[in-house]
C-alpha cells in the first residue's frame, strides 16, 4: 500500500460526504434509470461497409490493400517490406496468412523485453485488428496475450491485416456489439488513420509519437 | 377575419383579431439617440396600413441592470414595461436585443415573484421585432421601398441566437429596389458593444469592432444594417473614428426610403 | 474593472502577429468543426447534444453513486481508485509510489487536470524529472508558459519561436521546418517513453460501468505513455465520469468534431486496468486519482452545477470573440475562454476573480457551439449579480450600485426622466470625456444626441 493509508481513505469519505451534502442527499442513492444508450444504425448495406472504410482510411493518408484470400497476403506483404524489418504479433490469423513466415518478419514473442526490444527497432508492426470501422477508418484492436500494444505503436509503419468480415458500420455498432470492453481486455484502442499533430501554427504533421504509416490489408474470403 | 400563427418563441399559438393596431416600443436608444428609427418604423408600418400606438410611458426594458449584475432593479424596471404595456395587443420593437430581454429574459427576473412571472410569460407572445412582425404578422416582404447601394447585413448576436432570426431581414432586404446586398465574412460575429461591456473591457470591445469593420469593408458595401441600433452607434462610432466612409441604417430606415 | 489585467490585454491586442495567430488559428478550427457537425455529415448532431447534456445532468446529479460504482469496477479488473481534495494530494500521492517503486522519470500525456493542480512543479521540487509528451505541451514546457488554449496549447507560438526554443533548451542546430521540429521532438521524447517508470495522464471520460479511463488523442503520446512505462496514473476531476461505455458513442461523436473537426481522434484508448494474465505489455501497475480541488463546491447551485458538464473540447474559445482578442494567457486560471470565465469564480470565489464574468459581450457564440449545452451566458450573468452582491457585502462598488439605483428610479418615473433627458440633450456635448464617458470615447466616436426624442416628435404629431 502507498502513502498514509488513513488520509487517503479519509479523502474518500470527505470527497463523498461534500457531494452528497451538496446535491441534499443523506446517503448513496440508486438513481433512476437513465434512458437506454443512443446507439444508431450505420443505416448501411453491408456490403458497402469494405469500401467506405477504404475511402474513409484513405482520407486520412492511411492506405488499404484488398486481397482475395489469406494466401494472397504474404506475397503481397513481400512486396511492402522489401528489405525492412517487421514485428509480427502473435495473432492466429497472421500465421494462418503466411505472415509470421516471412523472412523479414520476426514473431511468436513470449518475453516483454525481447518484443520491446523488437518494436523499438523494427521498421514495421504488423497486426491483425478485431474489428475495423466503416465510418470513420478505424481499426479496433483489443490488447490480448495474441496481439500486444507496442507493435502497433512504436515502429514508424503499422500494418493491420484483417478479413473483411470484421469491418463493421461505426462506432455505434462496435458498441452494441460489446457492450462492456472491459470485460474483454485491458485495453481496446481505436486507431483511425496516422498519428498526427498540428501544434505548431497548425500545421499537419504525421508520425509525431505513433506510426506516420497506416495499413489496412484487408482479406476478403477467411478461410483459404 | 381571424389570423392563426404560431410564435416562435415556441408553445404559444396566439390567436389575433386581424391586427390592426400595433403600439411601439421604441427602445431608451432609439429615443434619445436615434429616434430616425423609430420615426422610419412608425412610417413604415402606417404604410402597410397598421394604425400606430405609441405609449407615453415607455422608458426602457431594463436590459443594462440585467446584464450588468443588477437583476433588482432591472425587476423595477421591467414591471414599469409590463404596467405600460399590460393592454397592448401587438408590441412592435426596433430592436432584437430589447425583444429578446422581454421575452427570453423577464421569466427569470421574476423567478421569485410568480404573479409577474405570469404577466411576463402572457406578454411575451405580443411582443415582436420588427422584421419578424413585417414578415410573419404583416406577412410581406417586399413593403415598396426604393435604396440605391451596395449593403452588407450585421446578424445582431441576440437577434441571432436568441430569436433565431437570419434570413428574415435579408428576405426583406432582398425586395427592396435598387438594393444590392453583398454578405461579409465575419456576419455573424459580435460588433463588440455589449452593453456596460463596451466601457468596463474598452480595448476589446473596440477591438472587436475593428475586425467586423474588416470584414465590411471587404465587401466594399458603402451601408452596414442592422435590426438593432446599439450595434450600429458602436460600429458607427469606430468607423467614423477611422474615417471610413461607411454609414450605419437601421433596416426600418432602408425599408423607408423610396 | 478591478483584478482586469489591463496591461496584459492592451498588449495582446497591441501585439499585431499575435492576433493574427490566434485569429486565424480559431479561424480554421471554427472552419473544421463547422465542416463536421454540418447536417449532412451529422444529422443527428441536435439530438446528440440533447443526448449529452441529459447524460451528464444526470450523473452530476448522482456522482456520488457514479463514482463509487466507477471504483469498485476499477478494483474488479485490479486496478485502485485514489481520493485526492487537493493538488497536494494529488503529488504526495504520486511521490509516495515513485519513492516507494524507486521511479525517476515520469512521461506525461497532456491534461489540463494535471496543469490545473501544478504537478509538474510540485514534482520537480523533489527531483522527480517530470515530461511532458504531447507536442505543443512540450514545447511550453521547454518555455515554462502555460496552456494558450485547452486543445491547441501552443497556438500563440511560431516556428521561428519553436526554433529558438528548441536551440537554447535542446542544443540543437536552428530547424525552422516543423515537419523537422517535430522529428526532433519525436526523437528526444521516445528515450523518455522508453525509459520512464511511470506514465501520467489526465482521462476524457471515467467510465463506471466499466472502471475504464478513455483517452482521446492524436499523436500516440498517451498510448505510449500508457503502454510503456510499469505504472499508469490517469488524474482526472471527479466530473468526468458517465455511466456507461455504451454512452461513449454520444460522447466521443461530439468531443472530437467539437474540439478539432474530427469524427474521431486518431487514437481512442479504453483503458480498464493492469495488463492481465499473459500479457507482453501494458503497466503492471493502474491507478486512477479523482480530484476534488473545488469541484463539490461547484455542485451546490443546480443551475451553475451544468459548469461541471464540460468535456474540454475547446469549441467556446476558439468563438468567443472575447478569447480571440484577449488570448489565453489574460486569464487568469489554466482554464482560459467563456467556460474559464463561468468555472474561475466558482473555483477561486467571486471575489477573487470577479471581473471574468464580465469580460463578455454576452453574443452567446459559446453556447451555440457547446456540445454537452452548458447555458454560458446564463450562468455568466448569474455570476455577474453575485459579484456585485459579494461587492455590496464588502462595501464597494458603491458608485455603480448607485448609478443603476438611480437610473432604475428614473426608468419607473418617465416624466422625470424624460425632462432630465431633454435637458442632456443640450449639454451633452459639453460633458467631460471620464468615467464611462471616456472609455467610450477612448475607442470610439459618441453618436450626436438627436434634437427631438422619439417622445417629443409623437408628442408633436399628436397635437398636429
Amino acid at each position: 500500500m502507498v502513502g498514509p493509508e488513513a488520509a487517503v481513505v479519509t479523502a474518500r469519505e470527505q470527497i463523498l460526504a461534500d457531494i452528497r451534502t451538496a446535491l441534499g442527499r443523506a446517503g448513496n442513492a440508486t438513481p433512476a434509470p437513465l434512458a437506454p444508450p443512443m446507439l444508431r444504425n450505420p443505416q448501411m448495406d453491408r456490403n458497402l461497409y469494405i469500401s467506405l472504410f477504404v475511402q474513409n482510411l484513405e482520407k486520412l493518408a492511411g492506405k488499404a490493400f484488398i486481397v482475395p484470400n489469406p494466401a494472397a497476403v504474404a506475397p503481397m506483404l513481400q512486396a511492402l517490406l522489401k528489405d525492412q524489418r517487421a514485428v509480427a504479433s502473435n495473432a492466429p490469423f497472421l500465421a494462418a496468412c503466411g505472415v509470421t513466415g516471412l523472412a523479414q518478419v520476426e514473431s511468436g514473442f513470449t518475453e516483454p523485453e525481447a518484443l520491446r526490444q523488437a518494436c523499438a527497432t523494427a521498421g514495421v508492426g504488423i497486426t491483425s485488428a478485431d474489428y475495423a470501422l466503416a465510418a470513420t477508418g478505424s481499426l479496433v484492436m483489443l490488447a490480448s496475450p495474441q496481439e500486444a500494444r507496442l507493435i502497433s505503436l512504436l515502429p514508424p509503419v503499422h500494418v493491420a491485416v484483417f478479413p473483411k468480415s470484421r469491418i463493421l458500420g461505426n462506432l455505434d455498432e462496435l458498441l452494441a456489439r460489446i457492450p462492456q470492453p472491459a470485460e474483454q481486455t485491458s485495453s481496446m484502442v481505436l486507431i483511425t488513420g496516422p498519428s498526427r499533430t498540428a501544434d505548431i501554427e497548425q500545421i499537419l504533421i504525421r508520425g509525431v509519437h505513433g506510426p506516420g504509416e497506416v495499413y489496412a490489408v484487408i482479406v476478403e474470403e477467411e478461410n483459404s | 377575419m381571424i389570423s392563426v400563427y404560431p410564435h416562435p418563441i415556441g408553445g404559444h399559438s396566439l390567436q389575433l383579431e386581424f391586427v390592426a393596431r400595433v403600439s411601439l416600443f421604441v427602445t431608451c436608444i432609439v429615443d434619445q439617440l436615434f429616434p430616425r428609427v423609430g420615426i422610419a418604423m412608425a412610417e413604415v408600418l402606417e404604410r402597410l396600413g397598421y394604425e400606430i400606438d405609441f405609449p407615453e410611458a415607455q422608458t426602457c426594458c431594463g436590459q443594462p441592470a440585467f446584464n450588468s449584475g443588477y437583476p433588482g432593479e432591472a425587476g423595477k424596471v421591467a414591471r414599469h414595461f409590463l404596467d405600460v404595456f399590460r393592454d397592448a395587443e401587438c408590441i412592435v420593437v426596433p430592436s432584437g436585443s430589447c425583444t429578446s430581454m422581454i421575452t427570453h429574459h423577464y421569466e427569470d427576473i421574476f423567478q421569485q415573484d410568480s404573479r409577474r412571472r405570469e404577466e411576463a410569460h402572457r406578454m411575451a407572445p405580443r411582443v415582436w421585432e420588427f422584421s419578424r412582425f413585417l414578415l410573419e404578422v404583416a406577412k410581406v416582404d417586399d413593403v415598396g421601398a426604393r435604396f440605391d447601394g451596395v449593403v452588407t447585413y450585421h446578424d445582431s448576436c441576440h437577434a441571432l441566437r436568441e430569436l433565431r432570426i437570419k434570413e428574415g431581414p435579408r428576405r426583406l432586404l432582398g425586395k427592396v429596389q435598387g438594393l444590392t446586398l453583398r454578405e461579409m465574412e465575419a456576419a455573424e460575429e459580435c460588433c463588440g458593444f455589449g452593453g456596460t461591456f463596451s466601457v468596463k473591457f474598452p480595448e476589446v470591445s473596440g477591438g472587436m469592432a475593428r475586425t467586423k469593420i474588416d470584414s465590411i469593408q471587404k465587401t466594399e458595401a458603402g451601408t452596414v444594417v442592422s435590426i438593432d441600433p446599439s450595434c450600429l452607434m458602436q460600429l458607427q462610432g469606430v468607423i467614423d473614428r477611422a474615417g471610413l466612409p461607411i454609414r450605419t441604417l437601421h433596416l426600418a430606415e432602408v425599408l423607408a426610403s423610396r | 474593472m478591478q483584478g482586469t489585467p489591463t496591461g496584459g490585454i492592451q498588449q495582446t491586442i497591441g501585439d499585431p502577429r499575435l492576433q493574427l495567430a490566434i485569429y486565424s488559428a480559431t479561424r480554421r478550427l471554427i472552419e473544421h468543426r463547422a465542416g463536421a457537425v454540418g447536417s449532412e455529415r451529422l444529422p443527428d448532431y441536435q439530438e446528440l447534444r440533447t443526448r449529452a447534456n441529459q447524460i451528464k445532468q444526470h450523473t452530476i446529479e448522482h456522482l456520488d453513486h457514479y463514482l463509487e460504482q466507477f471504483e469498485s469496477n476499477v478494483a474488479a479488473h485490479g486496478g485502485k481508485v485514489v481520493y485526492c481534495r487537493t493538488g497536494e494530494d494529488v503529488s504526495d500521492f504520486v511521490l509516495g509510489l515513485a519513492k516507494e517503486r524507486k521511479a525517476h522519470l515520469i512521461v506525461k500525456s497532456k491534461s489540463m487536470t494535471t496543469e490545473e493542480v501544478h504537478f509538474n512543479e510540485r514534482l520537480e521540487r523533489h527531483q522527480l524529472e517530470t515530461v511532458e509528451t504531447d507536442l505543443g505541451e512540450y514545447i511550453l514546457q521547454l518555455a515554462h508558459e502555460r496552456p494558450y488554449h485547452i486543445v491547441a496549447p501552443a497556438l500563440h507560438m511560431t516556428r521561428y519561436d519553436v526554433a529558438e526554443l528548441f536551440t537554447k533548451t535542446l542544443g540543437v542546430a536552428k530547424e525552422v521546418e516543423p515537419e523537422k521540429q517535430t522529428k526532433i521532438a519525436r526523437a528526444t521524447l521516445r528515450e523518455k517513453f522508453l525509459g520512464a517508470d511511470i506514465g501520467v495522464t489526465g482521462a476524457n471520460f471515467l467510465v463506471a460501468d466499466s472502471g475504464a479511463v478513455v483517452l482521446v488523442e492524436n499523436e500516440g503520446n498517451a498510448r505510449l505513455s500508457t503502454s510503456a512505462p510499469k505504472i499508469h496514473i490517469a488524474v482526472a476531476g471527479i466530473e468526468k465520469v458517465i455511466p456507461r461505455a455504451q454512452d461513449l458513442a454520444v460522447f466521443l461523436d461530439l468531443l472530437g468534431r467539437s474540439a478539432t473537426g474530427q469524427p474521431l481522434t486518431v487514437y481512442t484508448s479504453f483503458l480498464s486496468g493492469p495488463r492481465r494474465a499473459g500479457e507482453l505489455d501494458g503497466p503492471d501497475e493502474f491507478y486512477v486519482v479523482l480530484l476534488d480541488n473545488g469541484r463539490t463546491k461547484l455542485l451546490k447551485d443546480p443551475e451553475k452545477r451544468q459548469s461541471l458538464y464540460c468535456i474540454r473540447c475547446g469549441a467556446c474559445l476558439n468563438h468567443c470573440p472575447v478569447y480571440r482578442k484577449i488570448g489565453g494567457h489574460n486569464y487568469p486560471w489554466v482554464y482560459s475562454g467563456p467556460i474559464g470565465a463561468i468555472i474561475t469564480p466558482q473555483f477561486h470565489g467571486v471575489s477573487e476573480d470577479g471581473w471574468l464574468p464580465f469580460a463578455s459581450s454576452l453574443c452567446g457564440a459559446c453556447a451555440e457551439v457547446c456540445p454537452v449545452k452548458i447555458e454560458i451566458p446564463k450562468l455568466l450573468l448569474k455570476l455577474r449579480s453575485e459579484v456585485t452582491e459579494a461587492k455590496r457585502a464588502q462595501g464597494s462598488g458603491g458608485v455603480e450600485r448607485f448609478a443603476f439605483r438611480v437610473w432604475a428610479w428614473l426608468m419607473t418615473h418617465p416624466k422625470t426622466y424624460l425632462a432630465l433627458a431633454r435637458l442632456g440633450s443640450k449639454s451633452a456635448g459639453l460633458l467631460p470625456k471620464v468615467g464611462p464617458l471616456g472609455s467610450w470615447t477612448s475607442q470610439r466616436e459618441l453618436p450626436p444626441m438627436a434634437s427631438q426624442s422619439f417622445h417629443r416628435w409623437w408628442a408633436q404629431r399628436r397635437r398636429s
